[in-house]
C-alpha cells in the first residue's frame, strides 16, 4: 500500500495537447491534499505560463461503495449510508431516499410530517449555503465570512441536535414520516433563526457583494451559458446563475412545496458573481418557505400508522402484542419491498438529486443507485478554467459548489 | 508581568530541558490542513467562532505537510486515498503526530465493505482515536488535549 505508482505523461498522452508532449506547456497537479479543493478532489492543469489550458478532475478519492453496501441492508438500515453521501445536505438525502423507499411501497406521509420535513430540508439549505459561503470565501482569501457564517450555522445546527441528537448525520426522516415529534423548544428555536438570518444575510452581503477585491475576482470569471449549462446537463445555482430559472421544487413539487410561496431566484451574468448572487437570494427565500411553513405546522401524528411499514410509538409496545410483534419483524427483518423501480429526483442545494431504486420483493434492496448533482456539476470544470488564471481555478472550483462525498460516493 | 513580578531580581527559572521542549511542542502544534470527509466540517466547526481552536495554540493549519507536526485524519480513507496519505505523513517532518477522527477514521466506522480503509491505523500509526460520528467539535478539541498529554509525557530521546 505504501508503493506509489507515478503516471507518466506518456499514460496521459489522450488527455492532454501535443504541446505538453514538447515541454511547451506545464503540467501540473493539483490535489488531492489541497486546502481548496473541497476535499480530495484531483486536478490535472495544463499549463501555457499562468493561463489554463486544459483541466482534467481525478475523482474517486473518496469513493466509499455506499450503493454497494446499500444492497446488504434492510430499507431502514440503508437509511444510514444516505446522511454521509452530501455531507453538507444530509437531511435533503435522507429525504430524498425517504421519498424513493415510499414510492416503491406506496406509503402515505401524514400532514405535520410533511411540513417538518419542509423546514428541515429548508434550514439544511440554508446551512448548507452558509458553509459555501464559508469555504468558498476563504478560497478568495476572505477569512472572515467564514468566521460569520459558521456562527449562524451552529444556530441551525444546535435545531438539529434538539431534535435528534446528532448535529450532522441526523437520520430523523424515516419512510412514513419523521423519527418522531419534534420536542416543544424546536418551534422557538427555529423562529429565532428566521428573524434573524435576514438580517445576518444583509450583514454578508454587505461584506462582499460591492467589495472591489471580491467582485474583482469573481465578475466575468468561470463564466458558461445557459445553452452549455443545458448541453452538461448542469443543475441547481449554476445554471440558475446562467439565468435558466429551474428549480425542481417548482417543477416537480414534492414533500407539499406547491403549497408555498417562493421565488427561483436566477441571475444573468452566469459568472462565478451571478452563482454568488443566486444562493444569497437562495438563503432569503428558504427563510421565506421555513416562516410559512411554521404557520402550516398544525398537530398531529409525524408517522404513518400503516404498522406493516413503520414502527409503532414505544407506548403501545408495552399494552399490545400486536405491537409488540410488528415492531419485532420490522426491526429484525424489514419490511418487503414489491419487485419494481422508482425514480425520484428532489433539488438539494447543489442541483438535481436522484434516486433510482429497485425493488426484489425482499427486505433489501436490489439496487439503489444516485444520481447526484456534484458529480454532473464537476464535468464542467473543463470548459468554466478554460483560458483562466491559475488562480481563478481556486474560485471556480468553490463556486460550483462541490461535495466529493457526493460525487464520488 | 507575572512571573518577573513573582521571581524579583533572581531572573532565573530552573526546569528540565524535557519539559520545557514538550512544553513548546504542545502549545504550537501545527495540524495539517487535510479534510477527507464529514468530520472535515466539524474540524472547520471547531476552528470557527463558537469552539476557536486557536485558544490551544492550534489555529494554524499547514497546507503543506513540511511545516506541520500533527495529522487529524477527519474522514473515511478510501483505497485510492490510503498511499497519498501515507505520503503525506512521510513527508511531515518529526516530531510528528495522528489523530484519528471520528467512526470511519479509527475503525472504518459504518462503512465495512471493499473500498474502505478499516481504520487509518492500517496506512500510519495513530496516537489518538476520537470516536463519533462525526465527533462534536468538543471532542475534537478532547482529543488534541488528551494529545498533548501525551506529548507532555515523551522522552526528549523518543524522537531523536
Amino acid at each position: 500500500m505504501t508503493n506509489i505508482r507515478e503516471v507518466t505523461v506518456d499514460e496521459l498522452r489522450h488527455l492532454v495537447s501535443d504541446r505538453a508532449m514538447t515541454g511547451e506547456t506545464m503540467l501540473l497537479n493539483m490535489g488531492p491534499q489541497h486546502p481548496s479543493t473541497h476535499g480530495v478532489l484531483r486536478l490535472l492543469l495544463e499549463l501555457d505560463g499562468e493561463i489554463v489550458v486544459n483541466c482534467i478532475p481525478d475523482i474517486g478519492f473518496l469513493h466509499t461503495g455506499v450503493e454497494k453496501n446499500m444492497e446488504a441492508k434492510t430499507y431502514q438500515k440503508a437509511e444510514v449510508m444516505t446522511d454521509r453521501l452530501d455531507y453538507m445536505n444530509s437531511i435533503g438525502n435522507n429525504l430524498a431516499y425517504c421519498l424513493a423507499v415510499e414510492k416503491l411501497v406506496d406509503l402515505d406521509v401524514p400532514v405535520r410530517a410533511q411540513v417538518l420535513r419542509v423546514i428541515l430540508a429548508e434550514l439544511q439549505r440554508i446551512s448548507s449555503h452558509l458553509l459555501w459561503l464559508g469555504t468558498s470565501c476563504l478560497d478568495l482569501a476572505a477569512m472572515s465570512v467564514f468566521l460569520y457564517a459558521m456562527r449562524e450555522r451552529e444556530m441551525i445546527l444546535s435545531v438539529m441536535e434538539m431534535i435528534s441528537g446528532q448535529r450532522m448525520m441526523t437520520t430523523y426522516i424515516r419512510p412514513g414520516g419523521v423519527w418522531r415529534d419534534v420536542p416543544q423548544e424546536f418551534v422557538p428555536a427555529v423562529q429565532q433563526i428566521v428573524e434573524v438570518m435576514p438580517g445576518r444575510i444583509a450583514e454578508y452581503e454587505s461584506m462582499l457583494t460591492k467589495n472591489m477585491l471580491f467582485t474583482e475576482r469573481t465578475q466575468g470569471i468561470g463564466v458558461i451559458s445557459a445553452e452549455d449549462c443545458a448541453r452538461y446537463g448542469l443543475s441547481g445555482p449554476v445554471i440558475r446563475g446562467s439565468g435558466v430559472a429551474f428549480d425542481l421544487r417548482k417543477a416537480r413539487p414534492y414533500s407539499g412545496y406547491e403549497q408555498y410561496d417562493f421565488e427561483v431566484p436566477t441571475y444573468d451574468t452566469g459568472d462565478i458573481f451571478g452563482r454568488y448572487m443566486v444562493r444569497m437570494e437562495e438563503m432569503r427565500q428558504s427563510v421565506r418557505i421555513v416562516r410559512q411553513a411554521l404557520s402550516k405546522l398544525s398537530n398531529g401524528p409525524v408517522r404513518s400508522d400503516n404498522r406493516k411499514f413503520v414502527p409503532p410509538p414505544r407506548s403501545e409496545i408495552g399494552v399490545s402484542m400486536e405491537a409488540l410483534i410488528h415492531h419485532f419483524k420490522l426491526w429484525t427483518e424489514g419490511f418487503n419491498a414489491p419487485k419494481e423501480s422508482v425514480f425520484v429526483t428532489t433539488e438539494s442545494p447543489r442541483g438535481i438529486l436522484g434516486v433510482f431504486m429497485e425493488g426484489d420483493g425482499g427486505p433489501k434492496p436490489y439496487r439503489v443507485h444516485y444520481v447526484t448533482p456534484s458529480f454532473v456539476n464537476l464535468q464542467s470544470m473543463p470548459l468554466l478554467t478554460r483560458q483562466h488564471f491559475v488562480a481563478d481555478v481556486v474560485g471556480i472550483i468553490g463556486s460550483i459548489d462541490i461535495v466529493l462525498g457526493d460525487a464520488d460516493r | 508581568m507575572g512571573l518577573e513580578e513573582k521571581t524579583g531580581n533572581m531572573g532565573v527559572v530552573t526546569t528540565t530541558l524535557e519539559y520545557v521542549v514538550n512544553w513548546s511542542r504542545t502549545n504550537s502544534m501545527w495540524p495539517l490542513l487535510f479534510g477527507l470527509a464529514c468530520c472535515a466540517i466539524e474540524m472547520m466547526g471547531a476552528q470557527a467562532s463558537n469552539y476557536d481552536l486557536s485558544r490551544f495554540g492550534m489555529e494554524l493549519n499547514r497546507a503543506s505537510p513540511r511545516q506541520s507536526d500533527l495529522m487529524i485524519v477527519a474522514g473515511r480513507v478510501s483505497r485510492k486515498m490510503a498511499p497519498v496519505l501515507r505520503q503525506l505523513y512521510d513527508q511531515m517532518p518529526d516530531p510528528k503526530w495522528v489523530l484519528a477522527m471520528g467512526d470511519c477514521a479509527s475503525c472504518g466506522g459504518v462503512f465495512n465493505n471493499y473500498a474502505v480503509v478499516q481504520g487509518v491505523d492500517e496506512v500510519v500509526p495513530v496516537d489518538v482515536y476520537v470516536s463519533g460520528c462525526p465527533p462534536r467539535p468538543e471532542s475534537l478539541i478532547h482529543g488534541i488535549l488528551t494529545l498533548h498529554e501525551k506529548v507532555k509525557k515523551e522522552k526528549i530521546t523518543h524522537w531523536a
